[in-house]
C-alpha cells in the first residue's frame, strides 16, 4: 500500500453500523444503534448491566444476529456474507477478547499452542515458524519465554488475559472487540494490562470496541464513548468530553456515581 | 456352512432387513462422500458397548451368504473378540470364516490393517470407539460439526504442536488423524500409525463403524489420503525398530511380548495371520520356532 | 490560529431539577501565530472552562471556535482527536496517565501517537526531562508517585514533546521553583520563536509579563444573569 493509498483507507470506517436492533421477544436488547469506526480508534461503550451494551457486541460480533439494521466491515456487508465468510473474518479480520479468559482460551493447550492455534487456522504448517511467532507474541504481552509450553491452567489470571490478547493478536486483526477486558483483574494487573492495549492499538494501529462498565478503562483507553441505557445510546462523543461535560441525564448520574480515589 | 436348526430364529446376520437397509444406506453415503461421519441409528447388539457394535452393525449390513469373514483383534485372529465376534456371524448368517486375509470378502477389524495387501472386492470394517478427531480439543458436537463443514481444521494441528511441544515429536502413535480427498479430517480409528500409509489408494472398501457413538464413514477404493503433519515434523509411520523374532519379517507392526520376570521379552508380528504365512514359508525369525516354544 | 467568535455555554443539570447555568456568553478572541494571550478574571470566571472549550473537553452551546482550520464547535470527535494528535497541545494542572507507565514513555507517548519512531521519540522525551530537571533515576518510574512540582514538570514535558502550532496552558508555572520557572518560561518563548499559538492561565504575574503579548479578561465573558 503506498502512503497516499494508507491515508485514504484511513479516512474510511473500518466499520459502519446502521440502526442496529436485537429484541429478545417483547425484551429489548438494543435498539436503533448507529455509528462508525475508523481506523486505528477505540470506541468505548458504557452502560449499566441490561443497558444492551453486550447485545450491541455480540451482534456486531457475528455471535448473534439483529433483528433489523445494517453491518458494514470495511465495505462488506457483514451480515449478507456466508457464515464460512465470516467465521474466516472472525480468525483474521477480527478477534474477541472476553472478559473471562478461560471463554477465550483453551485451558487444555499450552500457552504456545493457544497462540499459534489462529496461525494453524489459516493455514500456517511449519512447526518451528509458529512456535517462533508464539514466542515473541508472549514477549510482546509479557510473558516469560519458560512458559511458552505450560497451561494457561498455570497462570495468573493477568497473565492468562495477556495470553488471551497475544492469543487473538497474532493474527495481526484490524477489528477487535473487547468485553470488559479488565473485568476480573486486580487494579495493579488492570493498569499494566490497559498501558499494553494502548501500546498495541498505537504500534498496530488497531480498530477497538471496548464493552466495559469501569468509566477509568475507558478514559484512558477510549478515544471516543457511546453511552447506553435500555438499549439505546444515549450520548456518544469525544470520551474525556463526554465524561468532563456530560449532556444526557443518565451519563450525568453515571459520571456523578463514580467514586473518587 | 449351512444354518443349523438353532439359528433358524435368527434373521440372516442377526439384523433385520429394515435395520440394513438403514445402514447400508448410511454406507452409501459415507462412500459418497468419503470422510464424512454420517449419523445412523445404532441398535443394540448382544455384546457390550467398545467390543465393537459398530463394525458388528456394518459387517452385518454387508454380510452375503457366499462372504468368507475374518475377524481380528490388534491383528490377532485368536482372541476373544476376535473369535466372539467371528463366532457370531458364523452362527447368525452361517457364512464361511477364514484367518487368511487373502481368502476373506470381508474383514472385521479392531485397530489395525492386515499386513498382506487388501484386493479388490474386499471389504475392511473397522471398530471405532470415537469418530471425532476433534473432540479431544473441541467438546461441543454443535461446534466440531460445524468445523467439519466448514473445513476449520486449524484445530487437528493444535493437537500436532502440542505432541511436538511436549515430546519434541508427534507423539501420537495411533488414531492419527488424516485428511480425505482434501475435504474431511477423519479419525481413522485407534490403528498405528504405521498402518495409516495403507489407508490410501487402498483397492478394498473401508468402511468404519461406531456403534456408541452412532457414526459411519468410509473410504471408497482408491481414495487420496494424508495423514496431518507439519513441513518440518513431516509424518513417519513408526514401528518398533526390530524384526519379528518369529518369523524376521523386517516390515511388519509388531508386539512386545514379555516372556520372563528378569526383562526378558521378543517382538512379534502383530498380524497372526501373516506371521504364521511366513513362519510356513520357512521363514524364521532370531528366537525360531523351537525356541519360541522353549520361551513359553 | 485560534479564533473565537461568540462562544457561549451552559450546563444543564439533570440530576438537580435540570436546572440550567449559563457560565458563557459572547466569548471571543483570536490569538495569532507567534503570539501569546493570557488569559485573566477571578477564580470561578471562566478561563479554565473556555480553555477546555478550546481542546474540546466541554462542549460550546454556540458561537465558534476555530482552531487551524477546524471549528471545534462544530466537529466531529475524529476531528477533535487528530487535531489534538497533530495541532493542539494541552498542558493542564494535573497529569492524568495510566498508573505504571514509566515517564519517559508518559513524555514520549504524544510523538510516538503520531508515529515517531520511538527510539527517537524517547530521545526528545529524554532531552527534555533532563531540561526540566527530572533526575534520570526516575525516569523508569510511573509519575504518579511523584510530588506536585514533579509531575507538573512531567506534564509539561509531555506537552511540548511534540512542536504543537498551537497549545493550551493551564498555570503551567505553578507550585514551581524559580530555577524550573525559568526553563518552563523560556520554553514557552522558544515555541513562540517557533510560531506557536499559545493561550495560556497564568496567576504568576511576573511570569504573564514576560511571555503573554496581550490579555483578556474573561470576566467580560460572564453572561448576564437573567432577570
Amino acid at each position: 500500500m503506498t502512503l497516499r493509498e494508507k491515508i485514504v483507507a484511513l479516512d474510511r470506517p473500518i466499520l459502519k453500523v446502521e440502526g442496529l436492533t436485537k429484541r429478545y421477544g417483547p425484551r429489548i436488547g438494543c435498539v436503533d444503534v448507529s455509528f462508525e469506526l475508523y481506523p486505528g480508534e477505540v470506541l468505548g461503550i458504557v452502560g449499566e448491566s441490561g443497558s444492551g451494551k453486550s447485545t450491541l457486541l455480540s451482534c456486531l460480533a457475528g455471535h448473534q444476529r439483529p433483528d433489523l439494521g445494517r453491518i458494514a466491515f470495511d465495505g462488506r456487508d457483514v451480515l449478507a456474507m456466508s457464515e464460512t465468510e465470516r467465521r474466516l473474518l472472525s480468525r483474521t479480520d477480527w478477534a474477541y477478547v472476553h472478559q473471562n479468559p478461560r471463554d477465550g482460551l483453551r485451558m487444555g493447550v499450552s500457552a504456545g499452542g493457544n497462540v499459534g492455534e489462529r496461525l494453524m487456522a489459516v493455514g500456517a504448517r511449519h512447526y518451528g515458524q509458529i512456535r517462533g511467532k508464539a514466542a515473541d507474541w508472549l514477549g510482546r504481552v509479557e510473558i516469560a519465554a519458560d512458559r511458552i509450553d505450560d497451561r494457561p491452567s498455570a497462570f495468573s489470571g493477568g497473565m492468562q488475559q495477556r495470553l488471551q490478547i497475544a492469543r487473538n493478536l497474532v493474527t495481526a486483526p484490524r477489528l477487535v472487540f473487547m468485553d470488559e477486558p479488565t473485568g476480573g483483574l486486580d487494579v495493579s494487573v488492570q493498569a499494566r494490562l490497559l498501558d499494553l492495549l494502548r501500546g498495541l492499538v498505537r504500534d498496530l494501529g488497531l480498530s477497538v470496541i471496548i464493552v466495559t462498565h469501569d468509566l477509568a478503562v475507558v478514559r484512558l483507553l477510549a478515544h471516543r464513548l457511546m453511552v447506553m441505557k435500555s438499549g439505546r445510546v444515549v450520548e456518544q462523543g469525544l470520551t474525556d468530553q463526554v465524561l468532563d461535560d456530560p449532556q444526557h441525564a443518565y451519563t450525568q448520574l453515571l459520571v456523578s456515581s463514580v467514586l473518587q480515589v | 456352512m449351512t444354518i443349523s436348526r438353532e439359528t433358524q430364529a435368527y434373521n440372516f446376520a442377526y439384523l433385520d432387513e429394515q435395520t440394513k437397509r438403514m445402514i447400508r444406506r448410511a454406507i452409501l453415503k459415507g462412500l459418497a462422500v468419503p470422510g464424512y461421519q454420517v449419523p445412523f441409528a445404532s441398535r443394540e447388539m448382544p455384546m457390550p458397548y467398545g467390543w465393537g457394535t459398530g463394525g458388528v452393525q456394518v459387517t452385518a449390513a454387508c454380510l452375503m451368504p457366499e462372504d468368507r469373514l475374518k475377524v481380528i483383534d490388534q491383528g490377532a485372529d485368536d482372541t476373544t473378540n476376535a473369535v466372539s465376534i467371528r463366532k457370531f456371524f458364523a452362527r447368525t448368517a452361517g457364512v464361511a470364516t477364514t484367518e487368511r486375509t487373502g481368502e476373506a470378502t470381508v474383514i472385521q477389524t479392531r485397530h489395525r490393517i492386515p499386513e498382506t495387501p487388501l484386493t479388490k472386492g474386499q471389504i475392511l470394517v473397522y471398530q471405532v470407539p470415537i469418530p471425532e478427531p476433534l473432540r479431544f480439543l473441541e467438546p461441543r458436537e454443535t461446534e466440531t460439526r460445524k468445523m467439519h463443514e466448514l473445513e476449520e481444521y486449524g484445530l487437528m494441528h493444535v493437537k500436532l504442536y502440542e505432541d511436538i511441544a511436549r515430546h519434541g515429536q508427534i507423539a501420537t502413535s495411533y488414531a492419527y488423524p488424516v485428511k480425505v480427498e482434501g475435504r474431511y479430517v477423519m479419525d481413522p480409528s485407534p490403528i498405528p500409525k504405521f498402518d495409516n500409509p495403507k489407508l490410501g489408494q487402498s483397492p478394498a472398501i473401508q468402511l468404519f463403524g461406531a456403534g456408541r457413538e452412532q457414526r459411519i464413514f468410509a473410504l471408497p477404493p482408491f481414495t487420496d489420503v494424508v495423514s496431518l503433519d507439519f513441513d518440518d515434523y513431516p509424518f513417519a509411520a513408526t514401528k518398533a525398530p526390530h524384526d519379528c523374532d518369529l518369523c524376521g519379517a523386517r516390515q511388519s507392526y509388531l508386539d512386545e511380548v514379555i516372556t520372563d520376570d528378569r526383562g526378558g521379552r521378543m517382538f512379534v508380528c502383530s498380524d497372526t495371520d501373516f506371521c504364521a504365512g511366513r513362519q510356513a514359508e520357512g521363514k524364521v525369525g532370531r528366537l525360531g520356532v523351537g525356541q519360541a516354544e522353549g520361551a513359553k | 490560529m485560534i479564533r473565537i467568535d461568540n462562544l457561549s455555554k451552559s450546563f444543564t443539570l439533570h440530576n438537580q431539577g435540570g436546572a440550567v447555568i449559563p457560565v458563557m456568553g459572547g466569548a471571543s478572541l483570536t490569538v495569532a501565530p507567534g503570539e501569546c494571550v493570557g488569559l485573566t478574571g477571578q477564580s470561578g470566571a471562566g478561563k479554565s472552562t473556555l480553555m477546555r472549550m478550546v481542546y474540546g473537553n466541554y462542549l460550546a452551546a454556540g458561537g465558534s471556535l476555530i482552531v487551524g482550520d477546524l471549528d471545534v464547535a462544530s466537529a466531529a470527535p475524529r476531528e477533535i482527536i487528530r487535531l489534538r494528535r497533530e495541532t493542539l497541545g494541552y498542558v493542564s494542572q494535573f497529569l492524568r496517565v495510566v498508573p505504571r507507565v514509566p515517564t519517559l514513555d508518559v513524555v514520549a507517548e504524544p510523538l510516538l501517537a503520531l508515529g515517531t519512531a520511538g527510539e527517537e521519540a524517547r530521545d526528545r522525551a529524554a532531552h527534555l526531562l533532563h531540561r526540566l530537571n527530572i533526575p534520570e533515576r526516575l525516569w523508569a518510574l510511573s509519575p504518579t508517585t511523584f510530588s506536585g512540582g514533579e509531575q507538573q514538570r512531567v506534564n509539561i514535558a509531555r506537552g511540548f514533546a511534540h512542536a504543537y502550532p498551537a497549545l493550551l496552558l493551564d498555570e503551567p508555572t505553578a507550585s514551581l521553583d524559580a530555577a524550573n520557572r525559568e526553563i518552563v518560561l523560556s520554553l514557552i518563548e522558544e515555541a513562540k520563536a517557533r510560531g506557536a499559538a499559545i493561550l495560556g492561565i497564568f496567576h504568576d504575574e511576573s511570569a504573564r509579563a514576560r511571555v503573554c503579548d496581550r490579555l483578556v479578561d474573561v470576566t467580560g465573558f460572564t453572561p448576564k444573569v437573567a432577570a
